[in-house]
């Protein structure tokens, strides 16, 4: 099964939250930690036994890199991701595109598996693969270099224009993705540092985008999570391992653009959220604008988060309670296929000028069709939105992700073999 | 004269073992010469060198004596040793390197290594070489190695100034 994070992985996240819910968490926790002293924990002084967590330790988890697809789309989230978006240097042709992904793929396939990259120069740093996935995407330039227009998906280009948007050059478009995740920073900051390495006869850095969500261990596996707003940020997303996730997500080209079946397509988008205008606005308002309660994001019609909203119902004054432009509102699908598949990260980064936070959103969504499935949704978001208040993109790019490959080939083959 | 080292039979199990760590022969059968991990440093024009990990599984002690790819007329073994003037150097290791059976030789960068002296067409990052190494007994080992960007592995390295030995 391509991507599945290995079981002990979930398994034991599982398990350790039931644990620690039946015998009152830290109790639950510290016991587990003496049963264990054999183990990992032996020979720690006391003070440190009693801060292992119930799972033990998490850094040797892995992700399968060999698959029908990459990793790091179906698999589950990791606490930390670094996009990085490349250009193409002048002289990178197909030929040398092609040993590009060579060596990018053999460096993910080592680098995932818990080991050094061939000549990687600090090896030692990678023997905590801490569920490392490397996902690669590609630009519509550097495909046409690679098979020419035509290879091109109708889809893969520059986002129309929004009245909302207010992009700068430096967090928008690319040639080459790389986007390198993993629950821990250090195994991150080695695998980029890898990869960046190996792509300097063939590419330049030109933007670099840091992301992170709640540590591993920190909430049970696949809580939806809160952006920077405070507010619950991926609800009704599709469920990987599902055939309603495989239908929103990969892509089934043909012809010229059947290289890209089994892969999918990735929109980032960098949204600054002000927190300083937003600090201005209270709960009941706040929630007023999602359609969700901010307390526990279940919408103003419902008292879970899974509960479906109901957009008709009305207020005794009769309007709707959950306003028709409300943020999940505008949001929703109009047509069937109007699906998208979340995985997000928080940013928040040193301020310019006078102010205390530079703060956003890296909105990912995985979708098998741009124009068909996430565009008419920013579209009516552009149009109205009331989160729009807070919110400005400021970065925006498409790139084709391809398929995953089996031992012995390479991302991208089917484009470029 | 070992009959077990063909070089066709050899390139493919140097194939297999680029592949696979657990490719090592095992202690009961005759065994091979198997390479691990091979690698050539990228390079325009010059020198450039060769690493890997090479498993002698045979039963016998080989000597590894020369190397040759197209990529480079002249190669030579190299091994580093610390030198009088408190630095590293590299020089041709005289008489080969031996490999008693079921041992490793390490080349590697700053260690042992196969010194390619005139590299005459580019080595390009992800391109391929293929290199055949002899024996003293005159059997002959192929493999084929990857080529990476490497800014170590330096054939000379000398401090610009004296290592500051607190910091």
């Amino acid at each position: 099964m391509p991507g599945d994070a290995t079981d002990t992985g979930r398994g034991l996240s599982r398990r350790g939250f039931l644990l620690g819910g039946a015998a009152a968490g830290v109790g639950a926790a510290v016991a587990l930690g003496a049963d264990r002293l054999v183990g990992a924990g032996a020979g720690l002084p006391d003070q440190r036994q009693a801060e292992l967590d119930a799972a033990g330790l998490n850094g040797a988890r892995t992700v399968t890199f060999h698959g029908d697809h990459q990793s790091g789309i179906d698999t589950p989230i990791a606490a930390h991701a670094t996009y990085l978006g490349l250009r193409l240097l002048e002289r990178t042709d197909r030929e040398a595109l092609a040993r590009m992904m060579r060596v990018l793929t053999d460096d993910a396939e080592r680098l995932m598996s818990g080991e050094g990259a061939l000549a990687d120069t600090e090896p030692e740093l990678a023997t905590v693969p801490a569920a490392l996935t490397v996902t690669f995407g590609f630009g519509p330039e550097l495909v046409r270099r690679a098979a020419g227009a035509a290879a091109v998906p109708a889809w893969l280009g520059p986002l129309p224009a929004f009245e909302i948007d207010a992009l700068d050059p430096r967090w928008s478009g690319g040639d080459l993705l790389m986007v390198v995740s993993a629950d821990d920073p250090v195994t991150v900051a080695h695998a980029v540092r890898m990869l960046l390495k190996d792509s300097r006869s063939f590419a330049s850095l030109a933007w670099r985008q840091d992301g992170f969500r709640r540590a591993y261990g920190s909430e049970v596996s696949g809580t939806t999570m809160r952006n920077l707003f405070g507010q619950v940020d991926g609800t009704t997303n599709p469920e990987p391992g599902t055939a309603g996730f495989d239908a929103v997500v990969w892509c089934t080209g043909t012809g010229a653009t059947a290289w890209v079946s089994g892969g999918t397509s990735l929109v980032l988008r960098r949204i600054r959220m002000n927190l300083d205008t937003w600090d201005e606005v209270d709960p009941t308002a706040r929630s007023f604008a999602v359609g969700r309660r901010i307390t526990d994001g279940a919408p103003l019609t419902g008292s879970r988060e899974a509960d479906a909203p109901d957009f008709e119902a009305t207020t005794a004054a009769g309007n709707t309670v959950i306003s028709p432009v409300a943020h999940i509102a505008r949001s929703r699908p109009v047509d069937s296929r109007e699906v998208i598949f979340r995985r997000g990260y928080n940013y928040d980064v040193a301020p310019a000028g006078g102010g205390v936070s530079e703060t956003g959103l890296l909105f990912a969504s995985f979708q098998a069709d741009v124009d068909a499935q996430f565009t008419p949704i920013q579209r009516r978001l552009d149009e109205a939105d009331l989160l729009n208040e807070w919110t400005t993109p400021i970065g925006s790019a498409v790139f084709a992700i391809p398929p995953g490959c089996a031992p012995g080939g390479f991302i991208g083959e089917t484009l470029l073999a | 004269m070992n009959a077990v080292l063909t070089p066709a039979r050899l390139g493919a199990l140097a194939a297999v073992a680029a592949l696979s760590l657990s490719a090592c022969a095992s202690a009961d059968e005759p065994g091979e010469i198997t390479i691990t991990d091979p690698w050539v440093k990228a390079a325009e024009s010059g020198m450039t060198a060769a690493f890997g990990d090479l498993t002698n599984g045979t039963d016998e002690t080989v000597v590894l004596v020369s190397v040759d790819t197209s990529a480079s007329p002249t190669n030579e073994l190299h091994e580093t040793l610390s030198d009088a003037s408190g630095g590293m150097s590299m020089s041709q290791k005289e008489g080969g390197f031996e490999i008693a059976p079921g041992e490793k030789l390490t080349l590697e960068p700053g260690g042992n290594h196969v010194m390619m002296m005139d590299v005459t067409e580019p080595i390009e990052a992800g391109d391929t070489v293929d290199f055949t190494l002899t024996f003293e007994d005159g059997s002959t080992f192929d493999f084929t190695a990857d080529a990476k960007d490497y800014t170590g592995a330096q054939e000379s390295y000398t401090p610009q100034e004296p290592m500051d030995m607190d910091s």
